[in-house]
């Protein structure tokens, strides 16, 4: 029984619960016995009591019924542990809501706890937890990648149908990339970023990590939306609407000839050449195009990201919540309290981002940063000239090891190689499950080949494109082979 | 590429203590990762306007309505210090 | 280097003005602005700055600014943004502040001879407290913050150096709160913050174009304190440069107690507060129909309006300014002509209001909230112009207005204050006057007119001030025939 709950997908879930063919209690019961014993490290914080038999009317009659949700813990939840997995904000209580998870609460979802992260959203891995690092279900000695990692694997495992994530250069991509799995960044602004501890204020955008594409378009249906209280959001000017497209007739998808395939496995490139095929095989025409910035886009990423971090993480100084050391005097109190609260990574991007706007090197950096950005949309509009879709692989490589990467930051930061450059033009785009790589990443592997890691294939459409973009991975997912994950094996 | 006393001055900056050891090794990593990321030099990005924001919005403000505060318990209860109803810190200079 | 004759010296004198907006809430969060509140009654997770919150611009601040920025010939920007401006202090929440910075909504105006430079939108820092030695473990004193004031909207007025003397910058800066006062976008209170001045002073030899090094003077909370403050520091410099050594560039704090500045200690690094675009914000574009309807809904301001004292009403210079420049006082007396309706004497009318009730009641209470209201005074101003009442008559009305309020008619009534008219009672106790006085009946006689003092003196003393003095003049040269 327990077992049948869990097979059914979000959408899948909320029919039931309407039909009344199963249980909305024991659904999430079955989901919170799992998460109680698990063993990867995907949650920080898990929900101990049960909403739907404690406030059932909370979810009758709600759109999705009491379907379970784990969320990411970058979102503040009113009285909930909300720690950006960093010991900065160790036993942190908000005062108040995320809009995106009130909003996915009043549609019905009923949270079954925070996942883990990469801290405050820095990382590729999820080894930049602050508190424990996260296995990667399809092989636990791997990452599951970053930052939305424990989402992710929460997903991946069955500790979740879904899960929200965010994504500032590729943190909802990436992970569901290397954990088999769909994962949408929306265009920037349409979903609200209040009460989403910021990362990059002009970059970050919250959005469905699920185990299926109609599932992320549910999730995405009741978490956008323009909120008075996030004076950069606009909302989708469209209704989402479920996917349902069974061919690409008449579409056209653009692969960029600028992409350098040196630093992508020859695993990964195969899959994502098969993925084009069946494009093609679905009626799309493929054409060339080129984004003769995108090569820019990571300088100008890693510029951009960390300056607007340095300021965003500069309220944490040990005043008003989180932790405090003390020391002798309000300086030494900020300087020992931010030494002790933050991990290496976000000391080395606060670095990164204040020397970026520093005095004398502002122009240089953070300005220049700008009108990279600039040229990297403008090839993107000029992209959507000729075609409706860009697509590349998500990652230039499947999940690996942990600790491989660590003593190596630049090394971590071209994982973001592919999804930066969507992200500093604030479109959408998708990564869909496309195949399968041995464990090296050396070549393509079928479904059953041992130690088989997933590969992702990212779609992008141009802004407030989602409901295309949404169709266009349906009709892909449909022609894609199933490959079982970790939960279902 | 970026030197000691840099990376002393932006610490300073970002109220972040480093040791000694994570100097060495900030200087080393900012190095590295400012060394690839300063191939934007080579761009002609002449004329080009910059981009701080990709929506394409102005004037998103809001009516000069009241809404509820926190009440003060709910404020502070966060605070590492609490005096006089306050949030406490180490005596600032003037 | 030594000189025979001593170099003169002028001042060199630019203000940063801070003026906290009077709207409901504050910049960026809903919460109520009120002066006075608890500590920390006031605030939300936004304007604490706790995680993930966002700030959402007041439109009604917006609106201000572009109105100050107008009244003070300002251009508006087309299209201006909000910056950050980082660094650490316990009273700024987020770490750092938003304000403007290449590009001001408000820019190159002028008021009263002194160029604006700039005028911005910015968020006000929270309130530290110090507490002093607590005992505590943890190190000596304390500081405590209430974040109450903290987001409170400011427009930052920064002139160009245009000003020369303490005087100027005081008699320039209560015209500039009379502007914003009238305006209505601010309370321009000093005492409680909501106007804050600082002032940058160099000095240069009379006929140099190129300016001297500055000092900031900081935080003055009166006017008097500004011009004081002003002339020390300008005294200080002077002196500094008459001995051959240099001014440094630093902050300095005035004490009005003890007339001295004592510099603030700098601090511990440069000031690199890496601004740059705040994302949470998009631009503020006003749209030119925006600007031009607050342009049309702007008050008469005080410069115009002291140009409509002085020449539509005929009021002396200084009186037209006084009034003008004075807002609640300007305000008082035009409501005291508007209830004294057409036929009054506007002259007469400013030197009751400027001369004897500002006496009574102090240059800086708000006559409006004495116990004379505009319809008492404008009564008495108009029995005194129909000679109902004499002035020594009326003087003892307003005493008795200032003390406990009423109506003038019934005062005079009740207390017998009536001027008498040229009625038969005058011209008895005229002749009683001129009988009693001979030699001065004598002196007139002979061409001394100034004997007439002697009685008037005595029809005063007999009608208890109610006489009028040109009357009784009239009376006495009919009856000696002069
Ligand atoms: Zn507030």
């Amino acid at each position: 029984m327990s077992a049948d709950l869990i097979a059914l997908s979000a959408a899948q879930a909320a029919v039931a619960l309407h039909a009344g063919e199963i249980d909305a209690a024991e659904l999430f019961s079955a989901y919170a016995d799992r998460v109680a014993g698990e063993q990867i490290g995907a949650y920080l914080w898990r929900e101990e009591g049960n909403p739907l038999v404690e406030r059932p009317a909370d979810f009758r009659s709600t759109p999705l019924a009491g379907v379970p949700i784990a969320v990411k813990d970058l979102f503040c939840m009113e009285g909930v542990p909300s720690t950006a997995a960093s010991k900065i904000l160790e036993g942190y209580l908000p005062p108040y809501t995320a809009t995106s998870i009130a909003r996915l609460q009043a549609a019905g979802a009923s949270v079954l706890g925070k996942t883990n992260m990469d801290e405050f959203a820095m990382g590729s891995s999820n080894e930049n937890s602050g508190y424990k690092t996260v296995k990667n279900p399809w092989d636990e000695t791997r990452v599951p990648g970053g930052s939305s990692g424990g989402s992710a694997a929460a997903v991946a495992a069955g500790l979740a149908p879904w899960a929200t994530g965010t994504d500032t250069g590729g943190s909802i991509r990436q992970p569901a990339s290397l954990c088999g799995l769909v994962g949408l960044k929306p265009t920037y602004g349409s979903v609200s970023r209040y009460g989403m501890i910021a990362f990059a204020s002009s970059l970050d955008q919250a959005g469905p990590i699920t185990r299926d594409v109609t599932d992320a378009a549910l999730m995405l249906k009741y978490m956008q939306g323009k909120d008075e209280r996030d004076s950069t959001s606009t909302g989708l000017p469209d209704e989402v609407e479920l996917p349902s497209a069974t061919d690409l007739n008449g579409k056209r998808f653009g692969v960029p000839s600028t992409i350098d395939w040196s630093g992508v496995q020859p695993g990964v490139k195969a899959v994502f050449d098969a993925a084009v095929e069946r494009l093609t095989a679905l009626g799309a025409e493929v054409v060339e195009i080129t984004l003769p910035h995108a090569e820019h886009g990571l300088s100008a990423y890693y510029l951009i990201a960390p300056a607007e971090a340095s300021a965003n993480l500069a309220r944490f100084d040990g005043v008003r919540f989180g932790l405090r050391s003390e020391g002798e005097g309000l300086t030494a109190m900020y300087e020992n309290t931010r030494h002790d609260g933050f991990g290496a990574e976000v000391k080395r991007r606060i670095m990164l981002g204040t020397y970026a706007l520093s005095s004398g090197y502002y122009d240089a950096y953070y300005g220049r940063a700008q009108l990279v950005r600039t040229k990297i949309a403008d090839d993107f509009r000029a992209a959507f000239n000729k075609c409706d879709f860009v697509v590349t692989p998500t990652s230039p490589t499947v999940a690996f090891k942990v600790g491989e990467r660590v003593e190596d930051p630049l090394a971590m930061y071209l994982s973001d190689l592919f999804t930066v450059p969507m992200s500093l033009a604030g479109i959408p785009a998708i990564s869909v499950p496309a195949g399968l790589a041995t464990p090296d990443g050396a070549a393509q592997a079928a479904p059953g080949d041992d130690g088989a890691l997933p590969v992702g294939l990212q779609i992008a459409g141009p802004a407030h494109s989602e409901n295309a973009l949404l169709d266009a991975a349906f009709a892909f997912e449909r022609a894609t082979e199933h490959m079982p994950a970790p939960w279902e094996r | 590429m970026i030197e000691r006393k840099d990376v002393e001055y932006v610490a300073r900056l970002a109220r972040l203590r480093l040791s000694e050891e994570e100097q060495e090794r900030m200087a080393r990593e900012l190095g590295a990762v400012l060394g690839y990321i300063e191939h934007i030099e080579e761009l002609d990005l002449s004329g080009v306007e910059p981009t701080s924001h990709v929506v394409d919005l102005v004037n998103s403000l809001r009516s000069d309505e009241v809404r509820e505060s926190l009440p003060r318990e709910a404020a502070l209860a966060n605070a590492p210090e609490v005096v006089d109803n306050g949030f406490a810190v180490p005596a600032a200079g003037s | 280097m030594s000189q025979n004759t001593a170099t003169e010296y002028e001042a060199v004198i630019g203000l940063e003005i801070h003026v906290q907006l009077s709207t409901n809430t504050k910049m960026f969060c809903g919460c109520q602005l009120q002066f006075g509140a608890d500590p920390n009654t006031l605030t939300c997770p936004v304007c604490l700055g706790h995680p993930g919150t966002l700030p959402v611009p007041n439109e009604k601040a917006v609106r201000y600014a572009i109105a100050t920025g107008l009244a003070l010939g300002c251009s508006i920007a087309p299209r201006s943004m909000f910056h950050r401006k980082n660094y650490f202090y316990p009273d700024l929440p987020k770490g750092y502040q938003i304000s403007q910075f290449d590009v001001p909504i408000c820019s190159d105006g002028e008021l009263a001879g002194v160029r604006i430079h700039r005028a911005h939108m910015e968020e006000d820092a929270a309130k530290n407290i110090h507490v002093g030695e607590s005992g505590r473990i943890h190190g000596a004193g304390r500081t405590v913050v209430d974040y109450n004031r903290g987001g409170t909207p400011l427009v930052e007025i920064v002139t160009e150096p245009d000003i020369r003397s303490g005087a100027q910058a005081r008699e320039w800066l209560q015209l500039l709160r009379a502007t914003i006062k009238q305006l209505g976008v601010s309370d321009v209170n000093m005492e409680e913050g909501s106007l804050r001045c600082d002032a940058n002073i160099s000095i240069r030899p009379v006929g140099a174009t190129e300016l001297g090094t500055k000092t900031e003077l900081k935080n003055m909370n009166s006017f008097r304190f500004i011009e004081r403050g002003i002339d020390a520091e300008i005294a200080r410099q002077t002196a500094l440069v008459n001995a051959g050594e240099k001014v440094r560039q630093e902050t300095l704090h005035f004490d009005p107690s003890t007339g001295s500045l004592t510099s603030l200690r700098s601090k511990e690094e440069s000031h690199d507060y890496r601004y740059f675009p705040e994302p949470d914000l998009v631009p503020v574009a006003p749209p030119a129909e925006l600007i031009e309807e607050i342009r049309a809904s702007l008050p008469e301001l005080p410069l115009e309006k002291a140009d409509h004292f002085e020449n539509g009403l005929g009021l002396s210079v200084d009186t037209a300014r006084f009034l003008a420049f004075n807002a609640e006082i300007g305000a008082y007396y035009q409501e005291v002509l508007l209830e004294a309706g057409a036929d009054v004497d506007a002259k007469r009318t400013a030197d009751w209001v400027t001369g004897e009730l500002v006496a009574r009641i102090g240059a800086d209470a708000d006559p409006a909230e004495s116990k004379v209201t505009p319809v008492a005074l404008a009564q008495l101003v108009t029995m005194v112009g129909e000679k109902k009442v004499t002035n020594a008559g009326a003087k003892t009305v307003l005493d008795r207005l200032v003390e406990s309020g009423g109506v003038p008619e019934q005062i005079v009534e009740a207390e017998g204050l009536a001027a008498m008219g040229d009625g038969d009672e005058l011209a008895g106790i005229v002749d009683a006057a001129l009988e009693a006085n001979p030699k001065a009946v004598d002196d007139m006689k002979a061409g001394n007119m100034k004997a007439i003092g002697a009685v008037i003196g005595f029809v005063m003393k007999q009608t208890q001030g109610r006489a009028d003095g040109g009357e009784v003049t009239r009376i006495v040269r009919e009856k000696l025939g002069l």
